[in-house]
């Protein structure tokens, strides 16, 4: 098993005939994975890659059954793009636009407050299960299949860490970027209790970075639900406080979200902390050694 | 995106907040001129620098004459103001602002942000103004209350009240304070701000509750829908290499170290920067090259990097996913044959094609030190300044 993206998933690529669009559209079909829509108002009817596409993603929905949505549209449209996925009842939403303003966010969060759908994102890689889909932007010749799942708010960060584990012949179960921005949809905690239920995960990579009490949280979280093994790496340790480093919501903000406080809170509930990003995967064969 | 307090005014100006009557000033000319045109008997010259603690500085002044309003802003203009928030080597001050000056009876705190865990607006005050709030967070939380509006329905009039009568106004400051409030988070909201800070938030002798300091920060991301914003910019308080780097689309920060380093992504980015540190080597940067890595951005990043003349030595850090690792060695051998680089250059390129990136550069005339891996780049790097 895997979580969140698996052979029943079916695509539906919102924003497939843009440039971002078009290349990773035809990189997941190369994959294998079940691309079975494209959504761009306007060129419903057409064809794009022997992709049908449709003007709404309820008609990608009823007509092609797609049921996970991989956003590529630009950052003014994109927060209604995820509400327009969600009203239509898909169940993952994964997001990879990178640069929507965070009021967008406020909202968005509120429209899929009681609503079923699961969101990823947004300014993310993706979600991939190695070996049954991939949906995103993730290089996938580096995963492996097994039983790691890793769950990340950087993207070529992940794929260093996804490098460690396979050349170290540590496959993965599902590998997961949640995003860099200061409001995303699916956090640490939501995916580590995934996991937590997952016969085929056998243990966990989380990576975090400054900004925000994520991690933190997940801390508390892990002392209090989690028994499978977690690996950690935390980056930002050498990050000067109020400045955004690249990611919108990677800042220390008046004193808060600094790597040490965060290493500090996953130690002391036993999560394996990596203190070199050179030894991810080092530190999780450590961990399932023991 | 900061702006200067002047500029904050104008805005919560426009949106109804009861602000000093003043104006900005470039010279002591100017700055008499407003002092005329305000009309008061008394006023306040300060210094405009993207920093806070101004006071302490001796960049805050205040004056009883238009005369001395001119005197002041000769001394301030052109003096390098070293606050807290400055560092050592301070601002240059460029910008006054001058405006009347307040009979002050009390000095209270208003602030809004965003809280990240609930995606929902907080709005706070305190009795505790004209100190930092991250103090009194500190020492005396209860002294600090907060109401957090829900995206759904918006800030409640109830809720207003509670933040006016958190702060123990009386009378008809009750009815200003309310009036003050709704202004405030309708100018956060409808600009994008990612923080709006009133400190001090001041009670007059004559019962106004007004904004005494304005401290407005914007969403960088929503700068698209705000271009009468974005000409509030003031680069001369930036860094001119981030300007610089800006233009590239590249992420630069200067740091204060010798070992530069170049990196595609900003979370391996800032993980580049702490093994650097873990092999003993002091960052010098961040920079994110992005997910493209052209030669072009290539080349406009190595030159950002080594325009800082502590950089002594340089790490490029590339795992090449969709981004193909000869493509980027291919970049940096174009760069680097352009440039004079008289500086060690390290470079571990993993993923995609890697190994003939490699191979690409241990046979180009250039001398690379190729590592091995992260860890080994890391060292190598660090061990050419040692």
């Amino acid at each position: 098993m895997s979580i969140l993206v698996d052979n029943d998933t079916r695509v539906v690529v919102q924003g497939i005939t843009g440039g971002e669009g078009t290349f990773h559209t035809g990189q997941m079909l190369e994959y294998g994975t079940k691309v079975v829509a494209g959504v761009t108002p306007g060129k419903g009817g057409l064809k794009h890659l022997d992709v049908p596409v449709f003007n709404t993603v309820a008609d990608a929905v009823n007509e092609a059954g797609a049921n996970t949505s991989c956003i590529f549209v630009p950052p003014p449209f994109a927060a209604d793009a995820i509400m327009e996925a969600a009203g239509a009842g898909i169940k993952l939403v994964i997001c990879i636009t990178e640069g929507i303003p965070t009021r967008d966010m406020v909202e968005v969060d509120e429209y899929l407050r009681d609503r079923p759908t699961r969101y990823i994102g947004p300014n993310c890689p993706g979600a991939i299960s190695p070996g049954k889909a991939k949906v995103g932007i993730m290089p996938a010749f580096i995963h492996k299949p097994g039983n790691i799942g890793l769950i990340s708010r950087s993207g070529t960060l992940t794929y260093e860490a996804v490098g460690q584990l396979t050349a170290l012949d540590l496959g993965q179960s599902t590998c997961i970027g949640i995003g860099g921005d200061p409001i995303v949809g699916s956090s640490f905690i939501d995916l580590l209790s995934l996991f937590q239920d997952d016969p085929d995960t056998e243990a966990m990579v989380m990576i975090g970075e400054i900004g925000g009490n994520a991690e933190e949280k997940a801390a508390q979280f892990i002392a209090e639900n989690v028994t499978k093994p977690v690996v950690a790496f935390i980056a930002g340790q050498t990050a000067p406080p109020g400045r955004r480093m690249g990611h919108a919501g990677a800042i220390i903000a008046g004193g808060k979200g600094t790597a040490a406080d965060k290493i500090s809170a996953l130690k002391e509930v036993g999560v394996h902390v990596a203190e070199s990003p050179a030894e991810i995967g080092i530190t999780m064969k450590n961990a399932l050694a023991k | 995106m900061k702006i200067h307090e002047y500029q904050g005014k104008e805005i919560l100006r426009k949106y109804g907040v009861a602000v000093p009557d003043g104006g900005a000033a470039f010279t002591p000319e100017e700055a008499e001129a407003v002092a005329k045109r305000i009309g008061s008997k008394k006023f306040v010259v300060k210094a405009q620098i993207h920093a806070g603690g101004r006071g302490k500085g001796g960049g805050v002044k205040l004056a009883d004459s238009h005369e001395e309003v001119k005197q002041l802003a000769d001394q301030i203009l052109g003096m390098t103001l070293v606050t807290h928030q400055t560092g050592p080597e301070g601002r240059f001050v460029k910008r006054l602002l001058v405006e009347e000056g307040a009979n002050i009876a009390r000095e209270l705190y208003a602030g809004i942000v965003l809280d990240r865990e609930s995606a929902a607006d907080v709005i706070m005050v305190s009795t505790e103004g004209g100190v930092e709030i991250e103090k009194v967070a500190a020492e005396t939380p209860e002294l600090i209350f907060k109401v957090k509006v829900d995206p759904a329905v918006g800030l409640r009039p109830f809720q207003v009240r509670q933040l006016a009568y958190a702060l123990k106004l009386e009378g008809s400051q009750i009815k200003s304070a309310v009036k003050f409030i709704n202004a405030l988070y309708k100018a956060y909201k409808e600009t994008d701000a990612s923080m709006a800070e009133i400190n001090p938030l001041v009670v007059t002798e004559e019962g106004e509750v007004i904004a005494l300091d304005a401290k407005m920060n914007f969403d960088d991301n929503a700068l698209f829908r705000h271009k009468d914003l974005v000409e509030f910019r003031d680069l001369e308080e930036e860094e001119p290499a981030e300007i610089e780097a800006s233009k590239y689309d590249l992420n630069y920060i200067k740091l204060d170290g010798n070992v530069g380093c170049m990196v595609n992504g900003a979370g391996l980015a800032m993980a580049t920067m702490d093994i650097i540190k873990l092999a003993g080597g002091e960052p010098a940067n961040f920079l994110d090259v992005g997910g493209s890595a052209s030669a072009e951005t290539v080349k406009a990043g190595f030159e950002i990097i080594i325009s800082d003349p502590n950089v002594k030595a340089v790490l490029i850090n590339i795992f090449g996913g969709i981004v193909r690792c000869d493509r980027v060695a291919q970049g940096v051998i174009d760069a680097l044959s352009d440039l004079q680089v008289n500086i060690p250059v390290v470079v571990r390129l993993a993923g995609t094609n890697s190994e003939e990136a490699a191979r690409m550069l241990r046979e180009s005339p250039l001398e690379f030190i190729v590592a091995d891996d992260f860890n080994d780049g890391a060292q190598k790097v660090v061990g050419t300044v040692a």
